[in-house]
């Protein structure tokens, strides 16, 4: 339908899409154009960094690592050869990562239902807030620190070496303590999102067939969380393998784990150690050791490590979502 | 097919003015046959604003234009004239692609995804395509149905287009002018102008849409494309924005996207309706709304469905 | 008692009980952690007290300082506390923001990128690669940098005429603060990458769309609506990686060197490629000096000098944020 006095422009044949002209940057100011190369360089420098970064060192890693090396404890030797592998290091993060997690995770979970479903008196839930956020914060060295304070003190004692009454102050509890304050504020805050974001109507149904606060969120809304639960706590423990301040003060230098007493387990935890981080650094250049290629390959196992945990909380977080409330 | 005699449209009292036709009597119910087709239309007039326009010019032709979101059509060889001078209502059930037409006469429906479009849109004569979107868009500018100010003061949205177009930064004395006109010719000067620093999104919704029909026209542009503008404010902010548009038609051609069908009787000058992508019809919005010639238009118009 | 009974009697008991029992949790760690807090100032008095503001400025070397203050430790010596810690907050101050100004820059780019231009299968790669970056320990950050990067810088940037100026005083090895602040860079900007592509994302489609349909190009429309929206997200993702930068010990322990010198900046290029060391790496050089009681002192103080600029810099953001939301507050004003 034309209206009079309309030229009328040939329409192109039926069923060709029309050529279009896109936006070209011709017509911006040059700020503009400067911004977006700036934007595409900059992208594509990281993406280079990133690739090398991951490149170099499973290339250097997969050189020198050899599975005999995760069996094998570390040996004093001359040179790398007979130096052993680093199976206790594997054994200690193991440790301290389980250590660490056993007592984050229930304390996590305590403070962020507190936070989310009753949270009274307001002060306190605000004090609360804002000294989980400090310690998230918080230097790890200054914990470490702090670490050998409480440890170190008379009354901890058995927790760690005594020798004629100087309380050595290292051990795997006091690591394992230290860093979950590391993992504390992570999980509290997964574990808060994930509560919140279970809608109202839910605890309401709840509440509405008569069940308590505290049988709902037992029952009902952890269940429900579940997922950040566990996301929480994977990122806790992506965290903690990956200190080294607070294993480097407070668990000894000891290469090997070195336990206090007879006890089967309870000895190896008072006792000293080492993890891949501390043993990385002792083996690094300016380390102790100076064993380059020693270190290359603990890298790459923590590496690998790593990588497993970010994976493992992508896929879960992705499979999670799926659940979403409607 | 049965179809029972819808009710009554309801009938939105307005103030009389001096310009404004008394209302009709609703037209004698047509005589229907054993099977109830040809439904009485069943619309009451409300009282209309002036219907002819001084003068209507060409601005924009849509011509055999269909858009397709990857395998769906959602919009199947429409064309269409826009002029200055006249308020154009698109309307239509949900999904009939009234939108996606809107759209793609400023090219914001090829940002979508897997968006093909074929058939040519010509502002002043030149197929839009050809021009570079920035540009064309400078030129015909939208309102969307959500009133979507910027996170910034009044004067910083109205000012937001002159600033962010051109080679060189106007400085802030030289955009008091165009940004006090603009907010004027938007009906807005009077409720802001003492304050213009004021938090946009403080506004109320009314208001709100209004600052951004002035941020639309700071830019000057010849045709305003309106998607259901009134659909999310309350009836007294919907009033007088209606009254803007049609104040505003003389100066810029109107293309608006409404469901509300009152709405549309009462600004428009012409009328399309469109179901499921295709024009069904187009024509006055007296005869659109009185004597449709299609049947789904007469049912459409008198609430049978939609 | 039955928690999970019909009706209300003993629920509403269990339900205190519970209640105030995860309140006391909540109030135990809460102790706990003002109590670290109060320990450390403690424990850090001394030193301080001994030394007043003098603490904090230049005089001599601080690692000689150090080392006669762990010595007097031994009993039988009077206690020595005198120290001069500016070398090691210059150098702190120095690599903090250095590297925070270079991530910062970065990242914001970066995360335009990844937000809006970059092409889509270029963005599901990258998502993932940056939050892999910000979950490697630093201590691996610190075996490329001393195995790469310094090599690099020692034997490839520094001429021998340059090391053999500086010998009588320090040794550039490759050691540096260039090496520092690049590997911390690149150590934190995955960190602000993260928090600040939230940032964008969460920005309304419809104030894009708005200034599309405006006929403002991509560019200036990201930059002006997206970033601009965005900004607290940019200061809480700067915060968060400053005092990653600040506390970050071990891998500027293996980069930056180990002496307590101050790099002049009139040193001219060599600047650079001067050797420090800042306070967190001190801390942990020194901890097995811990046994004695002024190290342990001092050690603490600087401790506190670490943790009062955390404390600061949450301040800072909170108070930068304050007046960004002036403009996004909805609803009508009384």
């Amino acid at each position: 339908m034309s209206a009079t006095g309309v030229t009328v422009v040939q329409p192109p044949p039926a069923g060709a899409p029309t050529p279009r002209r896109v936006e070209r940057t011709g017509s911006w100011r040059l700020s503009d154009r400067i911004g977006l190369a700036f934007a595409w360089f900059l992208g594509l420098l990281f993406c280079v960094i990133a690739a090398s970064i991951v490149i170099y060192l499973l290339v250097q890693g997969l050189k020198y690592v050899r599975p005999g090396l995760l069996v094998t404890h570390p040996t004093v030797g001359y040179n790398e050869n007979q130096t052993g592998g680093f199976l206790d290091p594997l054994i200690g993060t193991a440790i301290v990562a389980g250590l660490a997690m056993l007592i984050a995770v229930p304390i996590g979970v305590g403070v962020a239902v507190w936070l989310t479903e009753y949270g009274r008196p307001r002060a306190l839930a605000r004090v609360a807030e804002s000294t989980i956020e400090m310690l998230a914060g918080a230097p790890s060295i200054v914990l470490a620190l702090f670490g050998t304070l409480i440890f170190q003190s008379g009354a901890l004692g058995f927790l760690s070496q005594e020798t004629g009454g100087i309380v050595y102050g290292r051990s795997f509890f006091a690591a394992g303590a230290m860093l979950s304050l590391i993992a504390l504020p992570l999980i509290v805050s997964t574990v808060r999102e994930g509560l919140q974001a279970i809608p109202m109507h839910v605890r309401e149904a709840s509440y509405a067939v008569g069940k308590t606060k505290i049988a709902t969120t037992r029952r009902v809304l952890l269940p429900a969380a579940r997922p950040s639960v566990i996301t929480g706590a994977m990122l806790g423990v992506g965290r903690v393998i990956g200190d080294t301040a607070i294993i480097v003060v407070l668990l000894g230098a000891t290469q090997n784990l070195d336990g206090v007493g007879s006890t089967p387990v309870l000895g190896t935890l008072r006792g000293t150690g080492s993890t891949l981080t501390s043993y990385i650094y002792d083996n690094a250049p300016t380390g102790e050791l100076n064993q380059p290629h020693k270190a290359f390959a603990a890298a790459f196992v923590l590496l690998i490590i790593v990588l497993v945990i970010n994976a493992g909380v992508d896929i879960y977080s992705r499979r999670a979502r799926r659940l979403r409330w409607s | 097919m049965e179809l029972k005699k819808p009710p009554p449209v309801r009938q939105l009292g307005l103030e009389p003015t001096a310009e404004v036709h008394t209302p009709l009597a609703p037209p004698a119910p047509a005589t229907t046959n054993g099977n109830g087709h040809r439904p009485d239309p069943g619309f009451v007039a409300a009282p209309r604003h002036v219907t002819r326009a001084s003068y209507a010019l060409d601005r924009m032709q849509i011509d055999e234009v269909s858009v397709s979101y990857g395998a769906k059509e959602a919009v199947s060889s429409v064309s269409l004239p826009i002029r200055q001078g006249e308020v154009l209502a698109l309307i239509g059930p949900s999904g009939c692609g009234k939108t996606t037409l809107l759209r793609s006469l400023n090219r914001l429906a090829e940002l979508g995804n897997a968006v093909t479009q074929r058939g040519q849109i010509t502002l002043d004569g030149v197929d839009i395509g050809t021009m570079e979107p920035t540009a064309l868009r400078r030129r015909v500018t939208m309102v969307f149905q959500q009133p979507n100010p910027f996170p910034m003061s009044i004067f910083d949205n109205v000012a937001y287009v002159l600033r962010e177009q051109g080679k060189r930064r106007p400085r802030k004395a030289t955009l008091r002018e165009p940004v006090r006109e603009a907010l004027t010719r938007a009906g807005l000067w009077d409720e802001v102008g003492d304050n213009l620093s004021h938090p946009a999104l403080r506004l109320s919704g009314g208001q709100q849409q209004r600052l951004c029909i002035a941020r639309a026209l700071a830019a000057d542009p010849e045709v305003l494309l309106l998607d259901e503008p009134c659909s999310a404010l309350d009836p007294q902010s919907s009033q007088v924005i209606e009254d803007l548009i049609v104040k505003l038609r003389e100066e810029v051609a109107i293309v608006i996207v409404t469901h509300n069908l009152q709405q549309a009787y009462r600004i428009a000058d012409h009328v399309a309706f469109m179901y499921l992508g295709e024009l069904v019809e187009y024509g006055t919005a007296e005869r659109i709304f009185r004597s449709p010639r299609e049947d789904r238009t007469g049912e459409y118009v008198s609430g049978a469905f939609g | 008692m039955n928690e999970d009974a019909g009706y209300d009697e003993p629920g509403l008991t269990g339900d205190k009980r519970a209640e105030l029992g995860l309140g006391a949790l909540v109030a135990g760690v809460v102790c706990v952690l003002l109590a670290m807090l109060a320990f450390v100032l403690v424990q850090a008095w001394p030193s301080f007290a001994h030394n007043g503001l003098s603490w904090f400025g230049p005089g001599g070397s601080v690692d000689t300082q150090i080392q006669s203050i762990f010595t007097s430790g031994d009993l039988k010596q009077a206690p020595q506390y005198a120290i001069h810690a500016w070398p090691l907050i210059w150098s702190t101050i120095l690599t903090t923001l250095g590297a925070v100004l270079i991530a910062f820059v970065g990242a914001l780019f970066v995360s335009v990128f990844i937000v809006e231009f970059a092409p889509r299968q270029l963005k599901t790669v990258l998502e993932p690669v940056v939050r892999l970056l910000a979950s490697v320990p630093s201590v691996i950050y610190g075996l490329i940098g001393v195995l790469v990067l310094v090599p690099f810088i020692g034997n490839h940037l520094i001429s021998s005429g340059a090391k053999a100026s500086v010998t009588p005083v320090i040794q550039l090895s490759g050691l540096s603060l260039l090496a520092a602040v690049l590997i911390l860079s690149v150590m934190i900007a995955p960190i602000m990458i993260a928090v600040f592509c939230e940032g964008l994302r969460s920005v309304p489609r419809g104030w894009i769309e708005g200034s599309l349909a405006l006929g403002v190009n991509r560019w200036r429309t990201f930059w002006k609506v997206a970033v601009r929206t965005a900004r607290p997200a940019l200061v809480a993702g700067t915060v968060l990686a400053t005092a990653r930068a600040l506390g970050e010990a071990v891998m500027l322990s293996m980069v930056s060197g180990s002496v307590g010198f101050a790099p002049n900046p009139a040193d001219g290029l060599i600047f650079f490629v001067e050797p420090s060391r800042g306070l967190a790496a001190t801390i942990l050089h020194s901890q097995e000096e811990l046994t004695s009681p002024p190290m342990n002192h001092t050690l603490y103080a600087m401790a506190a000098i670490l943790l009062f600029s955390a404390a600061m810099l949450s301040l800072i953001g909170w108070a930068v944020k304050r007046p960004m939301r002036r403009y996004f507050a909805a609803g009508v004003a009384t």
